[in-house]
């Protein structure tokens, strides 16, 4: 089972109480009524999906219920690291702490095991 | 002439358990889902008549009541029927939000040396004593279910459900404790 932190309960806590709540950091547009049609496109429906480091917001519905902002690496899903909402991107942890959570963490993914890892 | 409807507990009549853990249906309870800005816990707290707790899984209790902290500004507060936790609050003369879901929640007491271990069966919290101490709380989920556990001993706790999944935790919560027992 994963572990994500909760940067508000202050303790690593079941993915079965977590729910992702999409892409973090898109701001939205100061006066969406003058928006042309594209950029809203854009800020609406329009997200990087990102394979590797990624920032998403999570919730922590089945506890605090606050949504959070977590830095993820989608091929290996291992969190890296999380922090409040309201806070601006956050740099991510260095190689050699990146490397330790990984290490910590073992995790069998679809990429290392059945895909095309190339 | 009418005859006013007793209201019975979902869970009435309701009983379990095995050779290690006892699970019984709580007495009805009076219960309140509390949201306050961090400036106005102070008043709120004078106002209930306990302190309101801002440290994460913490729960504090006087005057018969007790108040489960459940996110930076939520709490569930818990009493006796007709305490009157609803007044409380708003004597505090302070903004905040308070519902009153005294009948949305029906409790199960969890009991005996095997109770972590049958709440365990669908919660994936640490429910050791160190990580999960008499007095902790928590919202978490049990199964399919959302819960709010409270430790009201080293081997009791209270599941507070809301009461239309009720029937389905103590099902589990019956399984669990049947799994318990033969574990130990
Ligand atoms: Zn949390």
């Amino acid at each position: 089972m994963l572990l994500i932190h909760c940067p508000y309960c202050e303790e690593d806590r079941s993915e079965l109480e977590f729910r992702w709540a999409g892409e973090a950091h898109i701001a939205r547009p100061e006066n969406i009524a003058a928006i042309t049609d594209e950029e809203f496109a854009e800020y609406f429906f329009l997200r990087n999906n990102e394979k590797g480091l990624t920032y998403e917001r999570w919730r922590h519905i089945h506890g605090c219920g606050r949504f959070f902002n977590a830095a993820r690496d989608t091929v290996s899903d291992k969190f890296l690291m999380t922090y409040k909402a309201g806070l601006p991107k956050q740099p991510i942890p260095t190689a050699e702490q990146a490397a330790a959570i990984a290490e910590e963490k073992t995790v069998e993914t679809w990429e290392a095991t059945e895909g095309d890892a190339r | 002439m009418a005859d006013l409807v007793s209201r019975s507990l979902p869970l009435a009549g309701f009983h379990g358990g095995s050779a290690t853990v006892r699970l019984e249906a709580a007495p009805p309870a009076e219960r309140l889902s509390l949201r306050v800005r961090p400036e106005d816990v102070g008043a709120l707290s004078g106002a209930l008549g306990l302190d309101l707790p801002t440290k994460p899984k913490t729960s504090v209790s006087a005057n018969g009541r007790t108040a489960l902290w459940l996110g930076p500004d939520e709490w569930l507060v818990i009493g006796d029927v007709n305490g009157g936790l609803m007044q409380a609050a708003a004597n505090s003369g302070t903004p905040h939000s308070a519902v009153d879901v005294s009948h949305r929640n029906t409790a199960i007491l969890v009991s005996g040396p095997g109770a972590a271990n049958a709440i365990n069966a669908g919660c994936p919290q640490d429910l050791s004593l160190k990580a999960f101490p008499v007095g902790a709380c928590s919202r978490t989920i049990f199964g399919k279910v959302e819960i709010v556990l409270l430790r009201t001993a080293e081997d009791a706790f209270r599941v507070e459900v809301w009461r239309s999944f009720s029937d389905y935790a103590f099902g589990l919560l019956s399984e669990g404790a049947r799994d318990a027992s033969a574990a130990v």
